[in-house]
């Protein structure tokens, strides 16, 4: 059992040593190119850490099956996207809003900075909130299985929207050119420094709302109808505005990562939102990372983003020209077999979620009794402090 | 205060339209039950009767499409029936199959991103093999390579049901966890054809095949033979899995085995058995499919995925592990979409039909939510 402990700092050393260590040796040591790359890294895995939390309220916490994650991360990027931007000029470009420059009605603190941005991301939360406030009438009833194929199918709609309505976003080219956050107030070559900085300020906000959310009763309500409906109901829940209150909350939060990513991007397209990408890497870092945690999530976040950049990376090095030419298709491999056997091997995750109903017991009235019949405890379980 | 505003709106707008449409539903069971059947069966008659006397050659593609979901669909149905789970790797092991079957009568693989490497010998040099039978295409070449494909998807899936879905099932995991597996190894399945045989779509036989004019009376259709081909397979397919449920033993423990597995296993049913041989009858047929799915479009990779919308829809509109209802629902399935997306249609001004191609495959998702709405169990499906 000892083995099986180290493996969550294993994976973890083994990633940020493959994540440091490649670009280095392909840059000739260069500290300053290498910098750049672990920030650029870790700014994506801030985002992406975003949108598994998200997905960890649905899943982990609430027991919604929810495979259409592409759809509210869409919908997110777009809104900030038509938020941000100046109105749409020439005629090959078509787009619905360009907000960007009647946001910015402060006439201080050049509120053209920041103030967009803002608006842009509450709209897409809330924007994200109202799809899956639409879905869940229909669907949230539905068999987990029902819910989770619905989802998927409603994402790919929605891209088919995108994809088609040549006047709603410019159809297939997407957006490109998206202002940033504070982008001219520094110079070109420290802003990737300030945008990680932001970054990871929205996923710690993100964090604390998402604990202190999950240990409040109402929290504890999504965990109880996540285990068993029925008792729930019969203790005088609404069963069916939990689940929908825990989904549209999950789905607020994916619509945050779609905004800081298509800041962070500054352009997006629809073929980013396709389900193989933008739906099944959410969950595998969320299953690799141990749902139902939230600090698992983050962690699954770096470790499969981890193995995306790697594989990447590895274009650099000398290899046959077989793999050389499939290493996309090798990376997918990768993530595919990881899920299967994260998921048959350990599927709790690499930090399993917390069996506790609250901080207090244990410190406010001792150690919980533990009678013949107490259930035995898992044995990665930290002892209480 | 989110919260707040969610409740309020819920209390306000949602659950009086659900009460009511509840309370109908308990005191009318019934009635509801029919009027979902038979909405559905109106609409889409009324759909066919309209579009068969304007368009009448996009019905018979339709139907064509159609024969070829059924094959996919019948397999998907009976492992979702049989083992109680989504399975999202279906549309990806179709293709898979049309890859094998390619690569048994060609012996070609990707050696790079450009070109292609031919083994020395395979199916297609034997003599004859590629010459055309009758009016078809392809030649017996083809109907090795999809035999071949049958029994390698059979294989390959009772494989993986040996090395994967079995330690779940062991472990009783949820159908989430099988949903999610089997998404990954949708990847899984998808990277191994980018990578054998690239991403550049291919077909069986090149060059441009002549269709036949029929004419039925009232309007013409054109029809390449290998089309009718394909629809004959499929008819003759759902009609040997119809027999072999329920005129045979087999049959009967795996219906036994979608009523109710409890009862089935203490009634002295090999449960694992059952399985097994539900993999190797879905794993036949979706090989099959995949095969006329390449004849009648093309081999490319990322067909699959695209294709597992429709599967599913057909699957839920037909009812869960329903042979007959996955053939009924794939014929609905195919028709209405290629139907919505090639006719006119406009009403007071406003143009309604045809949809833009690219949301061919939604109106297989707008089918299948109207129908979990109205109708959860399906057409054919036991009641839930």
């Amino acid at each position: 059992m000892k083995a099986e402990r180290l493996l969550t700092p294993l994976s973890f050393l083994a990633i940020t040593a493959a994540v440091i260590i490649m670009p280095a040796e392909r840059s000739g040591w260069n500290f300053d190119s290498v910098i750049s790359f672990l920030t650029a890294f870790a700014t994506t895995v801030a985002i992406f850490a975003v949108i598994t939390l998200g997905l960890n309220v649905q899943w982990g916490y609430t027991g919604v099956f929810n495979f259409g994650i592409a759809g509210f991360f869409m919908v997110g990027a777009y809104t900030a996207a038509v938020f941000t931007k100046s109105p749409a000029e020439s005629e090959f470009v078509r787009y619905i809003g360009g907000f960007g420059d009647s946001l910015a009605f402060l006439p201080f603190l050049d509120s053209g900075q920041w103030l967009p941005f803002v608006f842009g991301s509450v709209a897409a939360a809330l924007m994200a909130g109202a799809l899956a406030f639409a879905l869940s009438i229909p669907t949230l009833r539905l068999r987990a299985d029902y819910l989770a194929i619905s989802t998927i199918g409603i994402a790919e709609l929605l891209r088919a929207v995108v994809l088609e309505e040549r006047g709603l976003v410019n159809s297939a080219r997407g957006l490109i050119g998206i202002p940033r956050p504070f982008h001219d107030f520094f110079e070109p070559d420290d802003y990737k420094f300030v945008y990680f900085g932001i970054a990871v300020l929205v996923l710690i906000v993100v964090f604390v709302a998402v604990e202190r959310g999950i240990r409040s009763p109402w929290g504890r309500v999504l965990r109880a109808l996540r285990e068993d409906e029925l008792t729930t109901a019969a203790s005088g829940k609404n069963v069916f505005g939990f689940k929908m209150q825990g989904f549209i909350f999950g789905a607020m939060i994916m619509g945050i990562g779609g905004s800081i990513y298509a800041y962070e991007r500054g352009s997006v397209s629809p073929d980013t939102f396709t389900p193989f990408f933008a739906t099944f890497i959410f969950w595998v870092m969320l299953m690799v990372g141990g749902s139902g945690n939230n600090r698992g999530a983050i962690l699954g976040a770096y470790i499969v983003w981890g193995i995306w950049t790697i594989s990447l990376q590895l274009q650099g090095y000398d290899m046959p020209e077989f793999v050389r030419s499939r290493i996309f298709f090798v990376r997918d491999l990768l993530i595919g077999s990881l899920i299967v056997i994260v998921l048959l091997l350990r599927p709790a995750g690499l930090i399993p979620e917390e069996r506790k109903v609250s901080l207090f017991i244990g410190r406010d009235t001792g150690p919980r009794p533990r009678g013949p019949t107490a259930e035995p405890q898992p044995p990665d379980e930290p002892p209480p402090d | 205060m989110v919260q707040a505003i969610v409740q309020i709106l819920i209390t306000t707008f949602v659950e009086p339209l659900t009460k009511a449409l509840r309370n109908a539903r308990e005191r009318y069971p019934a009635l509801f039950d029919i009027l979902g059947a038979a909405a559905i069966w109106l609409i889409f008659a009324a759909l066919v009767l309209w579009a068969i006397t304007s368009e009448a050659q996009l019905v018979v593609i339709g139907i064509i499409v159609g024969s070829i979901l059924a094959l996919g669909a019948i397999g998907l149905t009976l492992i979702y029936g049989i083992m109680k789970f989504a399975n999202f790797a279906h549309g990806d092991t179709m293709m898979l199959g049309a890859y094998v079957a390619f690569f048994v009568l060609t012996g070609t693989v990707a050696r790079t991103a450009r070109e292609d490497t031919e083994l020395p010998w395979s199916i297609g040099s034997l003599p004859g093999a590629l010459e055309p039978i009758g009016k078809l295409t392809f030649g017996y070449g083809l109907i090795i390579g999809t035999l071949v494909a049958a029994v390698v998807i059979a294989l390959f899936l009772v494989a993986l049901n040996h090395l994967v879905y079995r330690p779940l099932r062991k472990r009783g995991s949820s159908i989430v966890v099988f949903a999610v597996t089997s998404l990954g190894l949708a990847m899984v399945t998808r990277a191994l054809m980018l990578i054998i045989w690239g991403p550049d779509p291919r077909v069986y036989v090149s060059g441009i095949h002549i269709a036949d004019k029929y004419d039925l009376g009232f309007t013409t259709i054109t029809l390449k033979a290998d089309q009718i081909f394909m629809f004959a397979v499929a008819i003759v397919l759902t009609v040997l899995v119809y027999f072999l449920l329920f005129r045979t033993k087999l049959g009967k423990a795996m219906r036994a085995v979608t009523d109710n597995p409890d009862l089935a296993r203490v009634s002295g049913i090999d449960t694992e058995q059952v399985f097994t041989w539900t993999w190797v009858i879905g794993g036949a047929l979706v090989a099959v499919a995949g095969v006329l799915l390449a004849l009648q479009t093309q081999l490319n990779p990322i067909l699959g995925f695209v294709l597992l919308l429709p599967l599913f829809a057909s699957t839920i509109l037909g009812g869960i592990g329903s042979p007959q209802g996955a053939l009924a629902g794939a014929m609905i399935i195919g028709i209405s979409q290629e139907v919505s997306v090639g006719i006119d249609l406009s009403i007071g001004g406003l143009e309604i039909l045809p949809l833009a191609p690219a949301y061919k495959f939604s109106v297989a998702v707008v089918i299948m939510i109207f129908t979990l709405l109205v109708r959860p169990q399906g057409l054919f499906g036991a009641k839930a």
